[in-house]
């Protein structure tokens, strides 16, 4: 490096105060916070035993589920919002000709590939009736990746399991 | 013949399974400092016995044996073949003349042995030079490093071993300086005498040279390459150091050679200045051949080791890593004038000591230990004031106001 380039912002080391100078308080402090947590009470969770908590269960991002209306009937309009912010092109939604007087339109399938959902939420963000909202549940695994593609039903089916514990 | 063969496998044997299971307590220390819990599943293998993860170090070894040992293609074969020989059987060595423990009586052993002397835990016990062969073999340790740097040639590798053949060189000083005061005081360099002379007096070097302790202190540290002097690996910053070409059993080489390292300066720091196997009121001082006294000795030692090297854990997760400037000026500007002082307080000590203790009606060691602590304090005092570890190497431009008149182009 030129000493003498004029662009280069030359900054000095500060000066430490007495304490860092003299090393000994600082060999102390630092001793004293790794004793300190070595006695700690532990964080880990014991995975197989164990299961993590979410601290907000309404606020995780797990698994989707598709929301109920009061009549049981999915609450999904079929607007194509979520499928439209998702990053990932994960949502695909055929929609059709609703059979309710509530609605024009309604989600005749309604899949999710959770393999290349990324979690991320924006499609809980974009939807305009609560329909699509994501759980607590994380520890989802298959055996086949057809497997991992959730349709309606299964959709439907999560919010049936984690409705109790996180309502909308 | 067979004594000195049975010491070495017990002791090699021995060295193995506690490098094995330090890692062990690296890594349970390190998850606890952490909030961890660290490794607690592995137990007897094939059943559902986790006996708090004491089976992880044979789980460990398996892995590294069974592990692809990959060769490139660009390296010196010979030197890269050699490096981690030498820096194991350097660090293995160097235990030949440590004494664990008092001496087995011959009366302990049936007639029909013609056992007529008592065996002392010791590979060599006839060593006279212990100390300087401990300090020769330790420094064949820089060869292992600088050797794997160069054979491996990548440029990392080479500065890893730059870097880590620097540090070891000038720690080796400050190393020498802190012997120097106990031999001095000593007047043996070998390692049961020095322990004998402790215990003789009840006087732990480390309370009658503290300034000698410290130096002692932070070149093991150094020499044993752990943190916060840990620049050779620094595994956050370099890709590995020097045994970044290395995989498989000579990788597995450098690693337990660095526990041996560690161990080795534990059993040092407690030898020479932590009174080794003696403990006021539970093992005094002569031979004693009581078999109570034998084993405390023994149990005593291996406690003031095993305390020292859960010191050296913990600290590796206290303390920052030094920067390189600031360990080359704690090492040369700090730790070697610490030493020198240290030396030229016990000679003064040792020539004129009888007089000065004499009319402050003080005994010998409390005089000792009463101007070694006024060094040490006046030592690190001055140490303070003038703060070298702060001190910018970089060059000043011309124009800036704090430019200490060197001339520029």
């Amino acid at each position: 490096m030129k000493t003498d380039d004029q662009n280069v912002n030359w900054v000095k080391e500060p000066r430490l105060g007495p304490a860092g100078r003299s090393y000994l308080l600082l060999f102390l402090q630092g001793l004293t916070t790794t004793l300190r947590h070595l006695f700690r009470r532990k964080k880990t969770v014991q995975s197989p035993e164990g299961r993590h908590e979410s601290p907000d269960p309404l606020i995780y991002r797990g698994v989707h589920r598709l929301n109920r209306d009061d009549q049981g009937r999915v609450k999904c309009v079929a607007c194509f919002l979520c499928a439209t912010a998702c990053p990932a092109y994960c949502i695909d939604i055929v929609a059709a000709e609703s059979p309710w007087p509530d609605r024009e339109k309604y989600a005749q399938s309604f899949t999710i590939d959770e393999l290349r959902c990324i979690f991320c939420g924006m499609c809980e963000e974009a939807c305009p009736v609560n329909a699509i909202e994501l759980t607590s549940l994380y520890d989802l695994s298959g055996k086949s990746r057809e497997e991992m593609i959730f349709d309606q039903e299964k959709l439907l089916s999560v919010f049936d399991q984690t409705n109790a514990t996180e309502p909308m | 013949m067979l004594e000195p063969l049975l010491k070495i496998v017990v002791l090699i044997a021995g060295l193995m399974t506690a490098a094995a299971y330090l890692v062990l307590v690296e890594r349970w220390i390190a998850a606890w400092v952490q909030d961890r819990l660290g490794p607690n599943r592995v137990g007897i293998p094939l059943t559902k016995i986790r006996l708090f993860g004491l089976g992880q170090p044979v789980a460990d070894g398996v892995k590294f044996l069974f592990k692809s040992e990959l060769t490139p293609g660009h390296v010196d074969k010979a030197l890269y073949f050699l490096a981690p020989a030498a820096i194991f059987i350097a660090a293995s060595a160097a235990f030949a003349v440590v004494p664990f423990g008092g001496a087995i009586p011959a009366s302990w052993f049936p007639v029909s042995w013609g056992i007529t002397e008592p065996i002392p835990l010791i590979v060599a016990p006839a060593l006279d030079v212990g100390m300087i062969y401990i300090v020769a073999v330790g420094s064949v340790a820089v060869y292992g490093v600088v050797l794997g740097g160069w054979a491996s040639n990548n440029k990392y590798s080479l500065f890893g071993a730059l870097r880590s053949g620097a540090q070891l060189i000038s720690y080796e000083l400050p190393l020498g300086l802190g012997i120097l005061g106990v031999v001095l005081a000593t007047g043996s360099l070998r390692l049961d005498t020095i322990v004998a002379h402790q215990a003789q007096s009840g006087a732990w070097n480390a309370w009658t040279q503290p300034l000698g302790f410290a130096v002692f202190c932070v070149a093991a540290f150094a020499e044993a390459a752990r943190l916060p002097f840990d620049l050779p690996e620094a595994e956050q910053e370099l890709v590995g150091g020097y045994h970044t070409e290395y995989s498989g059993i000579k990788l597995m080489m450098y690693l337990v050679a660095e526990f041996l390292h560690m161990i080795l300066a534990a059993f040092l720091i407690v030898i020479l200045f932590l009174g080794g196997w003696h403990l006021w009121g539970l093992t005094g001082p002569g031979n004693a051949a009581a078999w109570p006294v034998f084993l405390l000795r023994i149990v005593v030692l291996l406690a003031k080791v095993m305390g020292v090297i859960l010191f050296f854990m913990l600290a590796r997760w206290s303390w920052a890593r030094f920067r390189y400037d600031q360990l080359m000026v704690i090492g040369w500007k700090v730790m070697i004038p610490w030493g020198m002082v240290n030396l030229v307080v016990v000679a003064v000590w040792l020539e004129y000591g009888n007089n000065m203790a004499a009319p402050w009606n003080l005994s010998g060691n409390q005089c000792m230990a009463l101007i070694g602590w006024m060094a040490l304090l006046v030592s690190w005092l001055v140490t303070v004031w003038f703060d070298p570890t702060s001190d910018d190497n970089r060059p000043l431009r011309a124009d800036s106001s704090t430019a200490r008149g060197i001339p520029q182009p």
